[in-house]
């Protein structure tokens, strides 16, 4: 025991009992803890028998999730091409930015979001809508990234950031720029709850970009593909380690529409700061050449998740850019409704020939004086004339030997008063009065004096601008009316209805009309040289109380319309051309003879361009050489 | 007297098991790393073993009498290496344990202190030579035990710290702690608990309510002991196989080669490759119980219990914490667990044991 200091305090020692055997001494607090060890041992065992043996399915299944991602691989949208094959929309590859929710910590979120430019209220709004969903299913959360974002991305993607942060290739619809077609194409955006629970999107799943509006609606299911999916193996850090399944994404199918890429621009460039819209058909076949409606807004906005925020500026702005005015503005037609005043008229044996009415500038009807648009009068009118020069007096005489029911029954036969039945949302019926309607709407009897309103195209009788183009390209077609639409039917179509007027009386209405611009008409000044243009100029008071909330003087003008068609017989075009607050009719009608010069001189082009080559050596010096030779 | 020193004489099954329970570890460390940066752990961990080998013939060489003579000397030297330590140490995982040696080595005096604690209580508790402790005596030890603990909580490593209590209080229930001063520790643990909590840093305080309740945030605080439960359930009975778990393979098991080792090994050799291990280290236990009991003084036999607890204590965190019956701490599991100052603590302790051993008919 040399290691031991001398006995401490040896004095007292004897105090103490004597010491047991020393290596004895503790047996029984060792036997104890013997037990203690055994009691620590089955203590930890219990623990491993329950995970490992009672458990086990239940942690297979949590190991197997961790494990097993799965990645959406996005179908690319068909392009919308012209009617030559043009691309008008097309994709661009980029990055999805995915939110996966395997590993999502509320509590992350609000970083996340602010470093995206996210509302975070709305991140958390969209993550709780989710909550139904299986973990697996990511959400999406961002387009486009600006350099920015990516850069954030990038600097917290991983296991000590956001791991629940990934990127995915994506394509992204390209829409052209400046609004041009924008309300034709429409956009797409991320479904809604509302369209989740509705069956005609009952196949998509949240998260999908759908078309919203136009032609991207329309035929959303066309040029939507399906969805492919890659299940893989993933390590912690999300890397992938092994592929297990691949089901490829089916790209949509492209679109081919009826538009002409040429056309529409020369119409967009005449409608450029104007309000309105123009629509252009083929009424021999029913094809929409050219859609505008102004002002627009831009459809790239909301390839990339349009925030609340913009969204809402939109719907908000007072002049409507969302509002596709081509189908939607439901307005009073003005003078362009008297063209079909006369052709039932004539149709009906009402006037013939030989009737004429002298204005004074205005006439008193039922005790009230209703005002001719030219003051001092146009003298004694006939039928020619008084399209020609849109006399409000002879329709006024006209309207009044009709009857209202006689002019709505006539209205209705040139397509007013119902959906033209265009292949694009949202279209608008406008209203076609008769005293029947009245009763229904109003618990009113009609008022002659009202007929006399409608006669000249104001009162309660509204159109769009598709269904007045739809009714002059019926009527010039000898009767036959066309579905309009901008994709061709894959079978060609049958005539939505035969009107069956007198090609006779077609006639004198079509010559009153091409009067109106090749003769002493309201629109003489858009006369083009070689080519016969009809038309009608109408110049009609506000009747939508959506403006009148404008408090722009310039806001209370009339509003302008032309509808314009060419050849006289046959037309191969007609143009609808609707000016908000234009102030006259005759302001319209230099756009749409821009759309129908446009038609016309590419005709010509084409028809030079398809001209076989004077000779083989022309041929093959190219384009140029054999131009020159041709001149 | 030699002669009983002789090789012969050493503990060999309590040497083989520890060997086979090293090698298992060598084994899973060898499969969690496979793919990873650290890759070369196996081999490295082979190496420490060997070095153990040495270091556990020395410590059997050395009189543990010549040891205990020597205790106020390493004691001061145990309390300088850890006042040194957050000066000179490298910072890892925001604390500093660890002094560099150079060639990539490092040096974690706290885990050689473990020993210095073993033989200052068996040395205090043997020189007392009475069968009751005076709560004097009981005081002044936990003084000297208190000091370096405190010093390696403040690194911060509590759980580390957290190992030399069961030394002591092993030490004070095999000395003869009076009933009367048991209660009086155990009230004043309860009382000074709530004040304990306002020392902890906020990352212990997490782990504490991470045990309480791991589900609260399962992809932060919780991730470690979520992660690990499953990896420990999904091995089953029978386990994945060599390489072929799935939590350790993928990382989705945080430190799978060192604290968390024994989910590794639970999740590819399942709860049949775990009753094994627990077997190895139950035999291991009550071999040095054994040698406890053989101890020709009331010193030896203070060493080895102190050792049993030690160990046992480490064995029962670690492996509790991996199925969610035990906070989060880095104790690391002895013998299993990579890494070298754990490994030759461990080794060294059972030179301690075979040290007894040997002299256990001197007296």
């Amino acid at each position: 025991m040399r290691y031991l200091r001398a006995e401490r305090e040896p004095d007292s020692a004897p105090e103490r009992p004597l010491f047991r055997d020393e290596a004895k001494f503790a047996a029984g607090k060792i036997a104890a803890f013997q037990y203690f060890i055994v009691a620590v041992f089955v203590f930890l065992a219990l623990g491993y028998w329950d995970l490992q043996v009672l458990n086990e399915e239940f942690y297979s299944e949590k190991a197997q999730q961790n494990q097993i991602k799965s990645l959406p691989i996005l179908a690319p949208r068909g392009k919308i091409l012209d009617r030559d094959g043009r691309v008008i929309v097309d994709n661009h590859e980029s990055y999805r930015l995915i939110l996966s929710r395997d590993n999502l910590r509320p509590a992350r979120l609000r970083p996340i979001a602010q470093g995206l430019n996210i509302d975070p209220a709305e991140l958390e709004a969209k993550v709780r809508r989710y909550h139904n969903q299986p973990t697996w299913f990511a959400i999406p959360l961002k387009e486009e990234l600006s350099p920015d974002e990516l850069a954030f991305v990038e600097a917290f993607r991983g296991p000590n950031g956001f791991p629940e942060l990934e990127l995915i290739k994506s394509q992204f619809r390209v829409y052209p720029k400046d609004g041009l077609a924008a309300h034709l194409l429409g956009y797409v955006g991320e479904i809604s709850d509302a369209e989740l629970n509705s069956p005609e999107w009952a196949h998509h799943n949240p998260g999908d970009l759908i078309g919203k509006a136009g032609v991207e609606r329309y035929y959303n299911d066309q040029l939507s593909g399906i969805d492919g999916q890659r299940q893989v193996r993933v390590d912690n850090r999300m890397n992938t380690r092994e592929v297990l399944g691949v089901k490829e994404a089916v790209p949509g199918r492209n679109l081919k529409l009826t538009i002409d890429l040429d056309l529409q621009v020369v119409a967009e460039l005449a409608m450029e700061g104007k309000r309105g819209a123009v629509v252009a058909l083929d009424p021999r076949t029913g094809d929409v050449l050219a859609l505008v409606s102004r002002p627009a807004f831009d459809p790239n906005r909301f390839a990339s998740r349009i925030s609340a925020r913009e969204f809402s500026a939109l719907v908000q702005d007072p002049y409507r850019p969302l509002f596709n005015r081509a189908l939607q503005a439901q307005l009073a037609p003005g003078s362009t409704f008297k063209p079909i005043l006369a052709l039932a008229a004539l149709e009906t044996g009402a006037i013939d020939d030989s009737f004429t009415v002298y204005c004074t500038g205005g006439a008193t009807w039922y005790g009230r004086y209703f005002k001719c648009h030219r003051k001092g009068g146009h003298g004694t009118v006939n039928l020619k004339t008084a399209v020609a020069q849109s006399c409000d007096v002879f329709f006024y005489a006209v309207g009044n030997r009709l009857g209202i029911d006689t002019i709505a029954q006539y209205a209705e036969l040139a397509g007013l008063g119902a959906k033209t039945g265009i292949d694009l949302p949202g279209e608008k019926e406008g209203v076609v009065p008769s005293s029947k309607w009245k009763i229904r709407t109003q618990r009113e009897k009609w008022y002659a004096g009202e007929t006399i309103s409608v006669a000249i195209g104001q009162g309660a009788l509204t159109v769009t601008p598709l269904q007045l183009a739809y009714a002059y390209g019926g009527i010039a077609n000898g009767g036959v009316f066309m579905r309009p639409h901008v994709v061709k039917p894959e079978r060609p179509e049958e005539p939505v209805r035969k009107a069956g007027f007198r090609p006779e009386n077609i006639r004198k209405v079509v010559d009153g009309m091409c009067a109106v611009v090749n003769g002493w008409g309201t629109a003489a000044a858009s006369r083009i040289p070689g080519i016969e243009m009809c038309g009608k100029t109408g110049t009609s008071q506000l009747a939508s109380n959506d403006l009148l909330k404008l408090k722009n003087s310039e806001d209370w003008h009339d509003n302008a319309w032309f509808v314009g068609f060419a050849p006289g017989e046959n037309p191969e075009i007609v143009v609808a051309v609707l000016w908000e607050n234009g102030a006259h009719g005759d302001m319209a009608a230099p756009i749409a003879r821009d759309v129908i010069k446009a038609w016309f001189d590419k005709k010509t082009r084409m028809q030079k361009l398809a001209q076989p080559p004077a000779t083989l050596a022309s041929a093959w010096l190219g384009g140029p050489a054999a131009a020159r030779e041709a001149r | 007297m030699a002669v009983y020193r002789s090789v012969r004489n050493l503990d060999w099954a309590l040497i083989l098991i520890a060997v086979a329970i090293a090698g298992l570890g060598i084994l899973q460390i060898y499969s969690a790393t496979i793919d990873t940066a650290w890759r070369g752990a196996w081999w490295k961990q082979g190496l420490y073993v060997c070095a153990g080998f040495v270091l556990m013939w020395v410590m059997t060489r050395i009189d543990y009498h010549t040891l205990l003579g020597q205790v106020p000397v390493l004691y001061a030297a145990g309390l300088a290496l850890l006042v040194l330590t957050p000066l000179a140490g490298s910072l890892v995982w925001g604390s500093r344990r660890w002094i560099p040696l150079g060639f990539g080595f490092k040096f974690q005096p706290s885990e050689f202190v473990k020993l210095v604690i073993v033989l200052l209580v068996a040395r205090y508790l043997a020189e007392l030579r009475a069968d009751r402790l005076e709560g004097r005596d009981l005081l002044k030890l936990g003084l000297l035990v208190g000091i370096p603990c405190g010093l390696v909580a403040a690194q911060p490593d509590l759980g580390t710290s957290l190992t030399y209590l069961p030394v002591l209080l092993a030490g004070v229930f095999f000395g003869g702690i009076r009933w009367q001063h048991a209660l009086l520790i155990v009230a004043a643990a309860a009382l000074l608990m709530p004040a304990g909590w306002f020392l902890l840093k906020d990352y212990q305080k997490a782990r504490l309510e991470t045990f309480l309740d791991p589900m609260k945030d399962p992809t932060g605080k919780g991730y470690q002991v979520i992660q690990s439960k499953i990896a420990v359930g999904a091995g089953g009975i029978w386990g994945r196989g060599v390489t072929r778990g799935s939590q350790t393979q993928l990382r989705f098991l945080p430190v799978a080669h060192t604290d968390f080792i024994i989910s590794a090994f639970a999740e590819e050799h399942g709860f049949v490759g775990i009753l094994v291990v627990f077997g190895l280290y139950f035999l291991l236990l009550m071999q040095i119980v054994q040698n406890a009991q053989a101890a020709p003084d009331r010193a030896g036999m203070f060493i080895c219990m102190g050792i049993c607890s030690l160990l046992l204590f480490h064995l029962l965190v670690n492996a509790g914490m991996a199925v969610g019956r035990m906070p989060v701490t880095g104790i690391p599991l002895p013998l299993m667990s990579y890494g070298g100052s754990s490994m030759l603590s461990v080794f060294m302790m059972l030179g301690l044991v075979n040290n007894v051993r040997l002299r256990r008919f001197a007296a």
